[in-house]
């Protein structure tokens, strides 16, 4: 197995990074107040996950506040807007089935650094509870009422595009089996896909997401809690 | 899934905690069925490692004792205080007990 590069992680810090902070931005509006602990807990083992790695490649606070949107390397599934809750879950589907992939890669690959393993495998059990959040989620409204059914259909087609830099054969076959259940239609492994991050191109959301994210950190450097 | 009033159903949760030997109630949550139950009982009641064993019981399917019995129910013990094992004076010779 050839050891991952640090882009690679790079790549996997920042995709928790970002998602992290598109669930944060649900807080005090998710659906019930449930779902609003259950997406900050979410949200927060993905903020570990990434801190885990960025500690890992450098400064974290350097890495997270300090750098522009073209040196992101997360998908760009990972920076959509939330949408309603049927995208959300959606994107949380499809970055869970890839995470899913990632930890255990990484904690079982004896030539990654024994620190990044230590992440990886407490991960591994964070993201088996994300996805039994985002599936269940993605199942509930899928077969759910019509509203519900076509709002999740919407999601999928919206999202699906941005399926490129996760999707994977295991990726495929974790994902698929969860829409059928939920009575949704994939447009196919062949749909057209959406160009990724790898050369610094992101989406437009992502600047405004930075903005938010590293304002306060740039108005007060190095402030502490 | 809704109820007449919008809500989702209510649901009791029990946690066992880590050296504890029983549930104990710690709350409820709102859910659509058992297994969003013991989901919502994890995010909520569990964050800081209270429990490893989650109960969750139809809050509907709880009998509770009418408040307004309260004396005929209660009262009664109030004044029989030699129920404590602390009422008894154990002799010095006794070691343990």
């Amino acid at each position: 197995m050839v050891s991952p590069t640090s882009e690679q992680l790079l790549t996997y810090a920042d995709g928790a990074l970002i998602l992290s902070h598109r669930l944060s931005e649900w807080m005090s509006n998710a659906p019930t107040m449930e779902e609003d602990i259950a997406l900050g807990n979410i949200a927060l083992d993905l903020l570990g996950q990434a801190r885990g790695l960025l500690q890992h490649l450098g400064n974290e606070d350097e890495l997270a506040y300090f750098r522009e949107p073209q040196e992101f390397r997360n998908p760009l599934l990972c920076e959509l807007p939330n949408g309603d809750y049927a995208h959300a879950m959606i994107r949380q589907l499809f970055a869970d089935a890839w995470f899913a992939e990632v930890w255990p890669q990484l904690a079982a690959d004896g030539t990654v650094d024994i620190d990044v393993r230590g992440v990886a495998e407490k991960a591994v059990k964070e993201n088996a509870y994300h996805w039994r959040h985002s599936s269940a989620w993605v199942v509930r409204l899928g077969d759910g009422t019509d509203e519900s059914h076509r709002r999740t259909q919407d999601a999928l087609d919206a999202i699906w595009p941005y399926r490129g830099e996760v999707a994977s054969d295991q990726w495929y076959a974790r994902v698929e089996p969860v829409l059928a259940q939920a009575t949704l239609t994939t447009p196919g492994r062949d749909a057209w896909i959406q160009r990724g991050s790898a050369d610094g191109w992101h989406t437009e959301h992502l600047g405004y997401l930075l903005a938010e994210m590293q304002s306060l950190a740039r108005a007060h450097p190095g402030a502490t809690w | 899934m809704k109820t007449t009033s919008g809500q989702w159903p209510l649901w009791e949760v029990f946690l066992r905690s880590r050296n504890g030997l029983h549930h104990q109630h710690v709350g409820s949550v709102h859910a659509v069925d058992a297994e969003m139950a013991v989901a919502n009982a994890r995010d909520v009641y569990t964050r800081r490692g209270e429990g490893v064993s989650i109960w969750v019981v139809p809050s509907a399917a709880i009998v509770a004792s009418d408040p307004g019995e309260k004396g005929e129910l209660f009262e009664p013990a109030l004044d029989k205080v030699y129920r404590h094992p602390t009422f008894y004076e154990i002799p010095d010779g006794v070691a343990n007990i």
